[in-house]
Parts: C-alpha cells; sequence; structure tokens
C-alpha cells in the first residue's frame, strides 16, 4: 500500500532506501496533516474569542464614558451624544416574549400532531414544508411583514384590539392606540411565524426519540393520545424541549432584518406594545453605516456586546439541555 | 362514567389545537409563498438580469447585486469551506473524545446560531476600521465566518458516521492515517460533506446584517473586491424600505431570486442526503 501511497513517485533500483523515504515523507504529511486539522479546530476557538475581544475594543469608549448607567439610560440623542440601551434592550425582549408565547404553544402542538396524530403519509410532507420555512432568509419575512402584514394588522386588527381591551385595566395601556401598524407586537408576531419552524423541527426530532414501548404501555393503559403525550412524552424530553425553545429564543433575540422592516426604530419605552419601539439588533442595522463620531459608533457597538452576552448565555444554557438529554438517550 | 366522557372531550380538545396549529403553521408558508410569487414574478423580466440597479424612478435591473452576491459568496465558500472541513476531521478523526474537541463543539454550535449582525461588527472592527474603507473582501470574510460553523458541524457528523471497519481495513493494509481519512473516510462522507456545504450557502445567501456595513453597497457595477459591493439581500433592503415604487417592485423581485436560489439548494441537499441513506 505504501507503493500505492507514493502514487507513480520513483522506484529506482535501490529498493530499500527509497522504501525509507517514502516512509519518512508520509510520517512527515501525516504529522503535517494532523497538525493542520488541529490548528482548524483551534481557529473555532479563535474566532470566538476575535468576536469577543474585537466588541470589548470597540465598546470601550462607550462603556467608559458612561459606565453602569449605559445600561439603564433611555437616553439616546446622537446631537448631544448621549447614549443608553435599555430601551432597545427593552425592544429586544419584548418582541422575544412575544414570539415565544406564540411559537412555543404552536411548535409543540405542531410536534405532537406530527409525531403522534398525522397519517403516515403526510408525515414526510409536512416535515419537508416546516424545514423549508425554516430555510427562508429572515429579509423575505422582513418585507413580507413591512408589506402586506403590517397593513392588515393596522386595518383589522389593532383597531379590535384597541376596542376590546380599551375598558380592562391593564391591558388598556398594553393595547394602547393608535393602530400604527409597525410596531412592538408586528415585530414580535413576524417573529414568532420566524421562530416556529425551530421550534417545531426540534421538538419533534426530541419526540421522536422517546423509546415506542414507553408509550406503548400507556395506550395499553388506556391512555388518551392526550394523556400519552402530556405525561409520559413531555416529561420525557423535557429537557431537550426546553433546549429547543432556548434555541428558538437565542434565534429570535438575535434576529435582525425581520424585526428591523416592521419595528419602527423610536428609542423610546412605551407601554403599549403597539407602539413603534427599536430592537438590539434594528438599532445597528439602521444607524450604524449614519453614525458619525466615535462615540456614536462605539456605543452600537456595545449594544452589539450587551445582545452578544444575552444570546452567547441563552445558546450555552440550551445546548447544554440538548447535551443533557442525549446523554440520556444514548446511556 | 363522567371521568371518562372528561378525559375524552379533554383528549379531542387537544387533537383539535394540534391539528389547528399545524394548520396555522402551514397558512404562513402559503402565504408568504404566495405574496412573494404573486408579487416577485410581476416585476420579473430579463432586464432584471442584464441592466443595473436604476436611480429612483426609472427602470433598470439587479445585475450587480447579483454578480456581488455571487463573488463575495464564492469566496466566502473558498476560504470557509477547507477550514470547516478540517476542523470537522479534527474533531471526528484525531480527537473524537478529547477534551478540545468538547470544547470545540460547544463553541461551534454556539457560532452556529450567533447573531449575524454581530459577526459584521466583528469584521467591521477587524477589517474596515483597519483598512479605513467598505470592501467587498470585508464581506465575503463576514460570510466565511458563518460558513465555517455549518461546515464543521456537517462535517463531524458525517464522519462519525462512517463505519470504523472501513478505517480498521485501511489501516491494516499499511494506509497512513492522513491518507486513511483522505481516500477512505472522506469518500464515504462525501454527500454529507458536499450536502453541509450546500447549505452553508443557502443559508449565507440569504444574509443581511453582516453585510451591511462590511461590504456596504454599490449603485453602480463594480468587481473591485478592494471597493464597496453591491449584494442582493442588501440592496432588496435599502430598496424596499424607500418611498420608490420601482425599487420596491424590484425588491420583490430580488427576494424572490433569493428565495428560489435557497430553496433549490436546500432541495438539493436534501435529495443528497437521502440518496445516501436509501443506498
Amino acid at each position: 500500500m505504501v507503493d500505492v501511497a507514493l502514487q507513480g513517485g520513483a522506484v529506482g533500483t535501490d529498493q530499500q532506501v527509497d522504501r525509507a523515504k517514502v516512509l519518512q515523507r508520509l510520517r512527515m504529511s501525516d504529522a503535517l496533516f494532523r497538525g493542520m486539522t488541529r490548528l482548524a479546530a483551534i481557529a473555532v476557538l479563535i474566532i470566538l474569542s476575535g468576536i469577543i475581544a474585537s466588541l470589548v475594543y470597540g465598546s470601550w469608549p462607550a462603556l467608559r464614558t458612561f459606565g453602569v448607567s449605559f445600561l439603564f439610560d433611555e437616553s439616546w440623542n446622537p446631537v448631544t451624544e448621549k447614549f443608553g440601551a435599555i430601551a432597545p434592550i427593552y425592544g429586544t425582549i419584548m418582541t422575544s416574549l412575544i414570539a415565544m408565547l406564540i411559537a412555543v404553544p404552536v411548535g409543540l402542538f405542531i410536534a405532537m400532531f406530527l409525531t403522534e396524530l398525522c397519517p403516515m403519509w403526510l408525515r414526510r410532507p409536512i416535515g419537508i414544508a416546516i424545514e423549508l420555512l425554516a430555510g427562508i432568509p429572515s429579509i423575505i419575512y422582513g418585507i413580507w411583514g413591512l408589506f402586506v402584514f403590517a397593513p392588515f394588522l393596522q386595518q383589522y386588527v389593532q383597531p379590535f384590539l384597541i376596542e376590546a381591551f380599551g375598558d380592562i385595566p391593564v391591558l388598556s395601556t398594553l393595547f394602547a392606540g393608535p393602530p400604527y401598524g409597525i410596531g412592538v407586537l408586528t415585530a414580535g408576531l413576524i417573529l414568532a411565524i420566524m421562530v416556529l419552524p425551530f421550534i417545531t423541527s426540534i421538538s419533534r426530532d426530541v419526540f421522536q426519540a422517546v423509546p415506542p414501548v414507553l408509550k406503548e404501555a400507556a395506550y395499553g393503559l388506556g391512555c388518551t393520545t392526550w394523556e400519552v403525550w402530556r405525561y409520559v412524552v413531555l416529561p420525557y424530553t423535557r429537557v431537550g424541549v426546553i433546549g429547543g425553545v432556548m434555541l428558538g429564543l437565542g434565534r429570535a433575540l438575535g434576529e435582525t432584518m425581520a424585526v428591523t422592516f416592521v419595528i419602527g426604530n423610536a428609542h423610546r419605552i412605551s407601554g403599549s406594545i403597539l407602539a413603534p419601539g427599536t430592537t438590539i439588533s434594528a438599532t445597528i442595522a439602521n444607524e450604524f453605516t449614519e453614525a458619525v463620531g466615535d462615540l456614536y459608533t462605539s456605543s452600537l457597538i456595545a449594544l452589539g456586546l450587551i445582545l452578544f452576552v444575552i444570546t452567547f448565555i441563552v445558546l450555552a444554557i440550551a445546548r447544554l439541555m440538548l447535551m443533557r438529554l442525549n446523554a440520556k438517550v444514548g446511556g | 362514567m363522567a371521568l371518562y366522557a372528561t378525559r375524552r372531550a379533554r383528549n379531542k380538545v387537544a387533537v383539535f389545537c394540534a391539528g389547528a396549529a399545524t394548520l396555522f403553521g402551514l397558512t404562513w408558508l402559503v402565504l408568504i409563498l404566495a405574496v412573494l410569487l404573486w408579487e416577485g414574478f410581476s416585476g420579473l423580466s430579463l432586464s432584471v438580469f442584464t441592466e443595473m440597479t436604476p436611480p429612483p424612478g426609472s427602470a433598470g435591473g439587479l445585475l450587480n447585486p447579483i454578480m456581488g452576491s455571487l463573488v463575495m459568496t464564492s469566496i466566502a465558500v473558498v476560504i470557509g469551506t477547507p477550514l470547516g472541513i478540517l476542523a470537522g476531521t479534527y474533531m471526528a478523526e484525531y480527537g473524537r473524545y478529547d477534551r478540545l474537541t468538547m470544547i470545540v463543539r460547544f463553541i461551534n454550535d454556539i457560532l452556529l446560531s450567533a447573531p449575524s449582525i454581530v459577526i459584521g461588527l466583528f469584521v467591521y472592527e477587524v477589517m474596515v476600521a483597519q483598512m479605513g474603507h467598505f470592501s467587498g473582501w470585508a464581506g465575503a470574510v463576514a460570510l466565511a465566518v458563518i460558513v465555517v460553523p455549518v461546515v464543521v458541524r456537517t462535517t463531524e457528523d458525517m464522519l462519525i458516521l462512517v463505519p470504523d471497519t472501513l478505517r480498521e481495513a485501511a489501516a491494516s493494509i499499511g494506509l497512513p492515517r492522513s491518507l486513511m481519512i483522505k481516500k477512505v473516510a472522506y469518500r464515504a462522507a462525501r454527500a454529507g460533506m458536499i450536502t453541509g456545504v450546500l447549505l452553508a450557502v443557502a443559508r449565507i445567501s440569504g444574509e443581511t446584517a453582516p453585510l451591511l456595513f462590511t461590504a456596504l453597497n454599490n449603485q453602480f457595477w463594480s468587481s473591485d473586491m478592494n471597493a464597496p459591493m453591491a449584494s442582493l439581500p442588501v440592496v432588496i433592503f435599502q430598496f424596499a424600505l424607500s418611498p420608490y415604487k420601482d425599487w420596491q417592485a424590484l425588491a420583490w423581485t430580488g427576494a424572490l431570486i433569493i428565495t428560489l436560489a435557497v430553496l433549490a439548494l436546500s432541495i438539493i441537499a436534501r435529495s443528497l442526503t437521502a440518496q445516501r441513506k436509501s443506498s
């Protein structure tokens, strides 16, 4: 095989010497290849540390100027160079919260339908359709939200919400008018549509990992489909489901384009979710290229750092949970 | 008997909810695709592929952003793929159970879903701020950073699926490890690895956020990688938010082109792995 590995290299008269040479060369290239792959693996770590280092470096001027109060200040004024992050942070959390409130139950129900109820011949097509929905670039959701979804909400849904909740104490502030069309609620709904396929496909995979014997035993006792799912499947896969939900949350928090189109880019915290707001990613996308002055740019990078830290924590928890489930299924 | 009736009723409600939820999810897919096809095809013509982006109020096409996207995507794949494949190779072949692999796998999974706008900021700091101007190179590098984790993940997963007996057979006839990997393991996992690259291309061809402040945009034809470069997603972003009807129509057409490309890529990728499984 060494001769084959030589691939037509010179096989001279003195076979012994050549053989030693070839072996030496192979040993070298072997070590070289191993070194290269190891280096590439380390490069992944370097990319991550590079991201963190460059964000910290870039946001240093802003963090030094504003200190911890950057996190809690609502003002965002490029003219007086006074910046605070609380409005975008609030918008990010609020839109993601709305998205998760809708996407989690719907996604879990779809996964239940796909694994327990759906006829066999329909499972694959629906599964593929859900995964295609996950593959559509976020800018498509954004442009659709801006031209189709926001006008629809403005004309039909939001007036109804304002009318319906107008007399109920807490909800009347939450749904206070006027109906802008674009705003926190619209962004949250678009995010929900975007995150739905992620949550669905992960929970479907997780539900499929439940040993059939467990389910059959429960069915054998006379449990209904709902009871099997609620008391056997869900407890067994709880960790994985939470992991999948956190993964979807990570997506929602960091999503830029789908939100930027429909959020309205207003730097204020409003009690009403119908009002325009902003998120961290939308602020950066809208203002970064137009930012003049080091402090302005630096404040935007500081926003990026905050976003990265939040998503890092959420994603790390998600991965740890999914790893725990895998260990359980494997062991 | 009352208990039995409640249980059955509860089950009926749950089953109804599950069906309704599925219909709800699929409705959005249909709605989005229907509007996209309708608006996109009404603006689709040959001039879209042969003319440059127009100034507001006149006709034009999307030639320069299409080319810009193709060029930057190709360069990103050329940079990102080898790095990803090598890293995945280390994780599956050399250090499958060592500490470095565990850490890299964890970090890679986080990079896989890290917000892409943060990657744009990173490349802005590292390249644009240092060079002093926006450039096509910076855009390509930002996309490459997104390609790497996708390729790492699929390469590792696919190589782990290669049966160890193949490796042992290669080793038993004296094949050095690096050649065993290149000639045996890679070949066995080839379809899956190509799928990974295709998925990465699908992922970056729709990415907008990392290009906004790396490649910026360019109204004109430019083949200079050192200058700002137009790309389809960024042009869609700019045109859709503009008040001009022509630009908005072009944005829809561009959105249709991207979606069709992404869907085609994911369908090809899917059929590649499907073939592998059935054979």
